[in-house]
């Protein structure tokens, strides 16, 4: 779970070409993409090192980058498994079996919702709201991809995949 | 009931994602006029505000009506931003017009945003589709890029038309236009007061509108086939299509393309009817944020704007929540009130105290630590957020609580009593 402090040189030229996206001076726009690079580079989540790499970056005061880190629900500052587990538990999941796809989850990986095994490998999210698959409910994220109309069963077998 | 496809391409076309694909059905026929110099923009924007059409995003706002308060001849640039945030739990047809029509709605933000006089244009697409709606997305702005459908001085007509991909990071309050906005600048989601309204000063301070992606998906149909024809597809106040997200208890939950209009019945029976051969109890008809609905009064109605809201609820985002007769509607209240306390900006005192208080209040009605006089100030607190607050999130929380209560308030007096004395049973027990 230990990571960068730096940013890749890779990461860095992704942040330009983002920037890029923007009139000039609004190049703060860019922070999201920034983030995401960061955070992907690191095992998942973002140290205030490599927060403070993206300000400088970007030429922005550390704290715009600090609130936008954590404000929104896709960026970690805390260490976390390398894994992101989101099972989604709001309403049209919530009638087919979100929330008992959660806790069998919980109780398979020995773990609640919100934490990371010790191994690091797998990180729980929080319960998760609608993801925007809730026609295939009940559904979960793994990283960036979408399992939809999951059994607890095909939930065991997708976290043991995970390496 | 008959499916119609104005926004999702018809079934049986093969990776209908591709530029090939939508040419070969049409496609980009109406951008080619307009970057050939033969349709003006005035002719876009007539013809889509005479086809009745209006917001897909929740509001149901007249979309020819919202572009024409844009300043004519102003300065450049001036924005269109499409809201792919889709963030409205229940709803989910924006992600697949991005996965299987990503040209459908690029040919629309060029032909709205022409018709608005914007040569910039910006998608917000939620973070969580960056694993297959992003890159189909993107794919499809390299096809349109090279084929010289996006970029400056296109055609004989030279018309500029940057459209740039922008990824949220999880936040369903920037599904907010104006806390879509501030992620946009880089900044928390935070909901800005209006006025002044986007199309006065938006995206860095300059004339913007925001749009839905279903709402900017239906526009090269109107202006290829007419306001008529798209009017016509509809009842009165309501033109053409919806993609209708139905889920919840249903044998076959799916995104159902149809008409504005068709009785709540058809869609049900084609969503394969209630599943398990139960009976239906309730219905939110529009997104989590409508009222529900109990059976006998959704029964009765249309899937259109008229006919839901006089039934007291609305059409919303055209996200139909089925729930059974085995559903405890206290427990789905409750989850729903978590879902606002947990996405609430914390910027409106009434919100973010209330949306934790109605949170809080209704947990202890399912732990048996609450008494059934306790209903009356749950409605109070719902009925304190309503109308207190900078954007409608704070409405949207006190809207399920107002509806669950005067249709089923019984079914809660009757849980408050039931897990009381559970709970004192319990106790007993462990005395
Ligand atoms: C809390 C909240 C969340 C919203 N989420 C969305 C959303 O995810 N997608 C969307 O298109 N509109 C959303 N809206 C509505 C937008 O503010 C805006 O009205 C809409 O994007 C305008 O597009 P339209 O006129 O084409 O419907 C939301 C509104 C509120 C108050
Ligand atoms: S109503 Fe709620 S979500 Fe909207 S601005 Fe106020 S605090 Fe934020
Ligand atoms: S409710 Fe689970 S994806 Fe929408």
């Amino acid at each position: 779970m230990s990571g960068n402090s730096s940013l890749p040189d890779a990461a860095r030229d992704a942040i330009r070409e983002s920037a890029a996206r923007f009139p000039s001076g609004r190049q703060r726009s860019a922070v999201l993409d920034a983030l995401r690079l960061a955070q992907d580079g690191n095992g998942g989540w973002l140290s205030v090192e490599l927060m403070d790499a993206v300000a400088e970056e970007l030429a922005l005061p550390p704290i715009q980058v600090y609130e936008v880190a954590t404000f929104y629900s896709m960026f970690e500052v805390r260490p976390v498994g390398r894994h992101c587990v989101s099972v989604c538990t709001n309403i049209s999941c919530w009638l087919r079996g979100g929330r008992e796809l959660l806790k069998h989850l919980e109780s398979r990986l020995g773990i609640s919702a919100g934490e990371s095994t010790v191994d690091g490998r797998i990180f729980l999210k929080e319960e998760e709201e609608c993801l925007a698959a809730c026609t295939g409910a009940p559904m979960m994220m793994v990283g960036h991809r979408y399992h939809e109309n999951v059994t607890p069963d095909e939930a065991d077998r997708i976290v043991e995949r995970l390496r | 009931m008959d499916l119609v496809h104005v926004c999702m391409p018809p079934p049986d076309a093969e990776r209908p994602w591709r530029l090939e694909s939508y040419e070969g059905r049409g496609g980009y026929r109406v951008w080619r006029k307009v970057l050939a110099g033969e349709l003006d923009a005035g002719q876009v924007l007539e013809t889509v505000k005479a086809s009745g059409l209006r917001g897909r995003g929740g509001a149901g706002f007249p979309t020819g009506l919202k572009w024409s308060f844009m300043p004519r001849d102003c300065e450049q640039p001036t924005y269109l931003v499409c809201n792919s945030d889709e963030s409205e739990p229940g709803t989910c047809h924006d992600r697949d017009i991005l996965r299987y029509n990503p040209h459908v709605l690029i040919e629309g933000m060029a032909l709205s945003a022409f018709a608005m006089g914007a040569t910039v244009s910006y998608n917000y697409i939620r973070g969580e589709f960056l694993g297959e709606p992003v890159p189909r997305f993107l794919d499809a702005l390299d096809e349109a890029r090279a084929a010289g459908l996006i970029g400056r001085g296109l055609g004989a007509a030279g018309i500029d038309f940057e459209l740039h991909p922008f990824a949220g990071a999880g936040a369903y309050i920037c599904g907010e236009e104006t806390g879509l906005l501030e992620s946009l600048e880089g900044k928390p989601g935070k909901p800005r007061f209006k006025p002044p309204f986007p199309a006065q000063s938006g995206l860095y301070g300059r004339p913007t509108t925001v749009n839905n992606t279903q709402t900017l998906a239906c526009v090269p149909a109107i202006v290829e086939k007419g306001a008529e024809w798209f009017k016509s597809l509809g009842p009165p106040n309501s033109a053409g299509t919806m993609i209708y997200s139905v889920s919840g208890h249903v044998e076959r939950p799916g995104n159902y393309e149809a008409p504005l209009g068709v009785s709540f019945n058809d869609l049900l029976e084609h969503a394969g009817g209630v599943w398990k051969g139960r009976k239906l109890k309730a219905v939110i008809p529009g997104g989590s944020s409508v009222p529900v609905l109990p059976a006998a009064i959704i029964r009765e109605c249309t899937m259109d704007y008229d006919s839901l809201s006089e039934a007291g609820s609305a059409l919303g985002t055209g996200a139909m929540i089925v729930m059974d007769d085995r559903t405890c509607m206290v427990s789905v209240l409750r989850r729903i009130a978590r879902f606002y306390y947990a996405e609430s900006c914390g910027q409106c005192t009434p919100c973010r105290e209330g949306t934790g208080w109605l949170y809080r209040m209704l947990t202890r009605m399912l732990e048996g630590r609450a008494r059934v006089s306790d209903l009356d100030l749950l409605l109070s607190v719902a009925n304190n957020i309503e109308g207190h607050t900078i954007c409608a999130l704070g409405d949207a929380a006190a809207w399920p609580v107002q509806s669950f209560l005067k249709h089923f308030r019984g079914e809660f007096e009757e849980k408050i009593r039931s897990s009381r004395a559970f709970a004192r049973q319990r106790e007993a027990a462990y005395a």
